[in-house]
């Protein structure tokens, strides 16, 4: 066998070097929404460099997960490239959709260390902390909030609020100031309508009310194990602070929302606020350009910041993917290229512009960054506190339980707090047990 | 064996004539027209039915191909039926099923009375009536969501016009009393006009004379419509009640779209949980018996069900 | 005749009936109307809060339905001055049009998916219905139970073994897939429906067909089928309509390639929120085929929907 594997390999090399040049006509993978169609546009520029064909699979958010994991799962070959969400990459590495990017990575001098480190520890690496890369840092995103600019400028709001709260009205450092803004914007009357506090994720049935409340879980205490057991989830889980996190944004959705904000993601979200029903919004920061534009609330009528800080820290969710070479393809050698070309700065810096978030450093210091768009600064500080949800192979199981539990204490005021913690750590033993992993 | 008419019609024909009818016999036409749909059906619908159940007995997850398939005997089983959110989802259904029947027989049965006076017109309004419920439930669903919308819907705004009810008070998908009613209302107003149909066929059965008689011994109207109406159109009502129990316990699409099962679990009706079993957390075996249990629940329920409306129609 | 008659209704309760039925009508139909309603506003009239009764018209939403959009900048758009009215409606929101959307795909697959599977099982379901009415065939009404039987079970439960079958076979998210599996899930309609309709053709035009020297093919062909001719068409347009409303077995069978519309529109996602006029856009398109054969169907509708239970 020994003796062969040369002669397998150059031949490889040769069937390799015949179909790169017969120029591969490529697919690419990923959620249908703005960003993906800006992709379309700055990946022209490839298809004229190397010749190869682009073709673009993108499935809508709701579906995104389900579409593409079943893809991945049955082995299709539909996508050559797949800029997957970033919980996927350990189910992905694990079960070998996903090509390892290491060899790769050295023989193209590209270094992970050129990206945002969240980044590449969310998108790219498996296990967790290893140097095992298994993507490229694609689209960086976080969750931040939009508020209401002209709203808070107004002399007669920030008079008031002066009073009620004692302080000036403006761009919260904590949490619990958060809730006194949305709490003073609730019910008021603004130009002839009442308007609302903040508009805030609470959607049951893909992720949504699990990418909201962790902005809250996490800066009052709560952690996915132990430091040192990734897997020992009680009194970390349902810890003190944890409980005081998920009762915080029990008490947000219960003073300070739209009525009918039950079932909201980043679309429903987005309405209110352009609508001009809401002071504040949560969202992902890939919204932020669509703000900036709009008709309604877009320029100077809007402001952005981090989110909050609470007792316990300083942290944001994680959203955003990397680019991975599906393992299934036919043409892994031009979609190896796209990745190579991709990862240029000059690429990266024409990405930014187009109104993708490049997680590449040289694009995010360089100098003018921050004052290149409104949003660009809030977009650096948070991407500096991002955390992010379990990336398990099991993800899918520990996230419908996650929102199961939540959407039942927070919308559907079942319970207490602790209660929806403390089933939580059981729900999520239960999966780490059926996965031998406890 | 199939002595009908081929026989009938060749025994009173020439020789000649019989040989030419009984070039391909009955028998084998037959099984020639029913062959492909029996084929196709054990394909699609006995062949999997047979691995559902098999599966039910493993620990089989489609998302791990690879990983290894472990018999567990009934487990699955005693796990569902210990789960007490199954048994909540089952309530839910319940509870869907029962009003959305209520509301719909009683509506529905309203409308075809009125209809049934045959004022003029009354055919044009017929149609426009039934045109709901030949839409996508899913169009259908998701649409509707905007519509409840406190602030941007018109559901509220139309309510606050009839009550004078502030319309962002109150939200019907976002409140845990009002989600299930949402779902109750969508489905009412998408399949009443079915019941509607049906009931009025079944007032159009009745023949004239039956009233005409009654009216002869200075009968009530009111005692007309209780003893001779409601009794006639009762197995149409039945049917239609079968017709709408079965579809309403199979819902998915318009409560996925509307709901999603939330505010929490309150809406999360059985075909919900079962498709985040199956198809979210890949417990493909737990979830194939889970089905079976469905399927013998249908079953069940639906040939009581059926008995008891052969009773009521031989009456 | 009834005019004589004593338990004709009076002009009294005519009117209140007529009254009543109308206004549940108007009632039933404003939802409908608020959706194509929508498909005319502007994205930003579709959210305005309170609601909009009146606005101005615009085919924005059509637009961004049929097309995928890209944010220019100013220079870009200067550079490429809008030609069509299309163009102008993107670029006076700061955007241009990239490319065409996935929508008119996926409606192909919903035409194609559709008619193949309403073909296939009146095909076949004629074959069998005309079996079922005219031989004896053992079992028969066993068979007759199983046919409906697969019309009852939950499509979520059956999904799971399709969904594995079509996986291994490699079915899965083809249009091939999805015609087979729909024509198994209409055949019961097909064949319950067209064996009522075949009932009630008199047997003696076949025997007379068959005195005169036709097989019992030809007399199918040439007798019973014209004869059927209408029961055929109406059970065709059930078939199609369940096919092109179905979204269970849609959504969970299908990704990019044999997807079809009841699955994407909800999923219909603007560049900024959800773009509502482009959902009510495509939701009119979809809802207006239905719509018709509804009202060209108004004869055949009860028996239809009622797997022949009811007949008018």
């Amino acid at each position: 066998m020994n003796r062969l594997r040369p002669i397998s390999v150059a031949l490889a090399a040769v069937i390799a070097s015949a179909s790169a040049a017969q120029s591969a006509n490529l697919t690419l993978c990923w959620a249908a929404w703005d960003p993906a169609n800006a992709l379309i546009e700055l990946s022209r520029d490839f298809e004229a460099q190397s010749g190869h064909t682009m073709r673009f699979e993108f499935v809508p958010w709701p579906n995104f997960a389900d579409r593409m994991l079943n893809e991945l799962n049955s082995r299709g070959q539909l996508c050559d490239l797949m800029i997957g969400d970033s919980q996927w990459v350990g189910l992905a590495a694990e079960s070998g959709h996903y090509i390892q990017l290491n060899d790769f990575f050295d023989e193209q001098g590209i270094s992970m260390d050129a990206f945002i480190p969240a980044t590449v520890t969310g998108y790219a690496e498996w296990p967790k902390g290893t140097p095992n890369y298994w993507a490229l840092p694609a689209f960086a995103d976080v969750v931040g909030w939009t508020y209401r600019r002209d709203w808070f400028e107004r002399e007669d709001m920030q008079a008031e609020f002066q009073e009620t709260y004692g302080r000036a009205l403006d761009v919260p450092a904590t949490l619990e100031e958060l809730k006194d803004i949305a709490e003073f914007f609730q019910g008021r009357e603004i130009d002839g309508v009442t308007v609302y506090g903040a508009a805030i994720y609470t959607e049951r049935g893909s992720e949504g009310i699990t990418m909201g409340v962790t902005n809250a879980l996490y800066n009052y205490g709560f952690t996915y194990g132990s430091p040192d057991n990734p897997y020992e989830l009680d009194g970390f889980v349902n810890s003190e602070g944890a409980v005081a996190g998920l009762e915080f944004y029990k008490e947000l959705y219960d003073c300070c929302t739209p009525p009918g904000s039950s079932d909201w993601y980043m679309s429903e979200t987005i309405d209110a606020f352009r609508s001009g029903q809401v002071a504040l919004q949560m969202n992902f920061a890939f919204i932020w350009p669509g703000v900036d534009q709009d008709a309604n609330v877009g320029g100077d009528r809007t402001g952005y910041f981090p989110n909050p800080a609470g007792p316990a820290g300083h942290f944001a969710q994680l959203g955003g993917q990397g680019i991975s070479v599906v393992s299934y393809s036919q043409n892994v050698d031009a979609a190896l290229e796209y990745i190579a070309w991709f990862a240029q700065p000059e690429v990266q810096q024409r990405w930014w512009e187009l109104g993708g978030f490049s997680a590449l450093n040289a694009v995010v210091e360089a100098e003018g960054f921050a004052e290149s768009q409104p949003y660009a600064q809030t977009f650096l500080d948070s991407m500096a506190i991002v955390k992010d949800f379990w990336a398990e192979p099991s993800y899918a199981e520990l996230l419908l339980s996650m929102q199961n539990r939540v959407h039942r204490y927070v919308v559907a005021g079942e319970g207490t707090a602790q209660e929806a913690l403390d089933a939580l750590v059981a729900d999520w033993i239960e999966v780490f047990e059926d996965e031998g992993k406890l | 064996m199939s002595e009908t008419l081929v026989d009938r019609a060749a025994s009173a024909t020439p020789q000649r004539i019989s040989r030419r009818i009984r070039g391909l016999s009955d028998r084998a036409i037959a099984w020639i027209f029913i062959g492909p749909t029996v084929i196709l059906l054990l394909a699609v619908n006995i062949f999997p039915l047979i691995w559902t159940i098999y599966l039910s007995f493993t620990n089989y997850r489609a998302n791990r191909p690879g990983a290894e398939v472990e018999w567990v005997g009934l487990r699955n089983y005693q796990r569902i039926l210990n789960d007490p959110e199954i048994w909540q989802t089952m309530q839910a259904t319940a509870h869907f099923v029962f009003w959305t029947l209520f509301f719909q027989v009683l509506i529905g049965f309203a409308l075809a009375w009125l209809i049934n006076q045959k004022f003029r017109g009354n055919d044009l309004w017929t149609t426009i009536i039934v045109l709901p419920m030949m839409l996508s439930p899913a169009v259908v669903g998701n649409f509707w969501t905007f519509l409840y919308q406190p602030q941007i819907g018109i559901f509220n705004y139309i309510v606050t016009f009839f009550t004078g009810a502030d319309p962002t008070s109150f939200s019907m998908i976002g409140d845990v009393r009002l989600a299930p009613w949402s779902i109750v209302i969508v489905d009412t107003w998408m399949w009443t006009p079915f019941v509607m149909l049906i009931c009025l066929a079944g007032l159009r059965s009745i023949p004239e004379s039956i009233y005409e008689a009654a009216e002869c011994d200075r009968a009530s109207k009111w005692r007309q419509f209780w003893t001779i109406t409601v009794p006639m159109v009762l197995p149409f009502l039945m049917l239609a009640v079968l017709f709408r129990g079965i579809e309403n316990f199979k819902m998915f699409d318009l409560v996925v779209q509307l709901t999603g099962g939330g505010p929490g679990s309150t809406t999360e009706v059985t075909s919900i949980n079962l498709k985040r079993e199956a198809f979210e957390k890949w417990r493909t075996g737990y979830s194939s018996a889970y089905a079976v249990i469905l399927f013998v629940t249908v079953f069940g329920l639906a040939s009581i069900y059926v008995k008891a409306l052969n009773r009521v129609k031989n009456r | 005749m009834s005019s004589y008659s004593i338990t004709e209704p009076s002009r009294g309760m005519k009117w209140t009936a007529g009254l009543l039925v109308v206004a549940y009508a108007l009632i039933t139909l404003l939802p409908l109307l608020w959706i194509m309603a929508t498909g005319f506003k502007s994205t930003n009239d579709a959210i305005a809060y309170p609601p909009k009764v009146f606005f101005e018209p615009t085919l924005e939403g059509y637009v961004n339905l049929f097309t995928i959009q890209n944010r220019a900048s100013a220079e870009q758009l200067a550079e490429n001055p809008a030609t069509t009215w299309y163009d102008r409606i993107v670029q006076d929101k700061g955007m241009v049009i990239s490319g065409p959307s996935r929508f008119g795909e996926m409606f192909m697959n919903s035409v194609i998916i559709g008619f193949g599977s309403t073909f296939l099982s009146v095909v076949l379901g004629t074959l069998a219905a005309y079996a079922f009415s005219r031989f004896r065939v053992p079992l028969k009404d066993d068979l007759m139970f199983f046919i409906l039987s697969t019309r009852m079970m939950p499509p979520i439960a059956v999904a799971i073994p399709i969904f594995l079958m079509f996986r291994a076979v490699g079915l899965s998210d083809t249009h091939a897939g999805m015609i087979l599996l729909y024509t198994a899930v209409n055949l019961s309609l097909a064949v319950w429906l067209l064996k009522g309709f075949i009932d009630e053709i008199p047997r003696e035009y076949e025997e007379a067909a068959l005195i005169d020297g036709y097989t019992r093919f030809q007399a199918f062909v040439k007798v019973v089928l014209p004869q059927a001719a209408t029961g055929i068409a109406s059970t065709a347009i059930f078939c199609l309509i369940f096919a092109w409303n179905e979204y269970a077995f849609a959504v969970l069978l299908t990704s990019g390639n044999a997807q079809t519309a009841p699955p994407f529109i909800p999923t219909i996602i603007g560049n900024t929120g959800r773009d509502w006029p482009a959902v009510a856009a495509g939701a009119t398109i979809f809802l207006v085929p239905v719509m018709v054969f509804t009202i060209l169907l108004r004869k055949h509708l009860l028996r239809g929907i009622t797997f022949g239970a009811v007949r008018k």
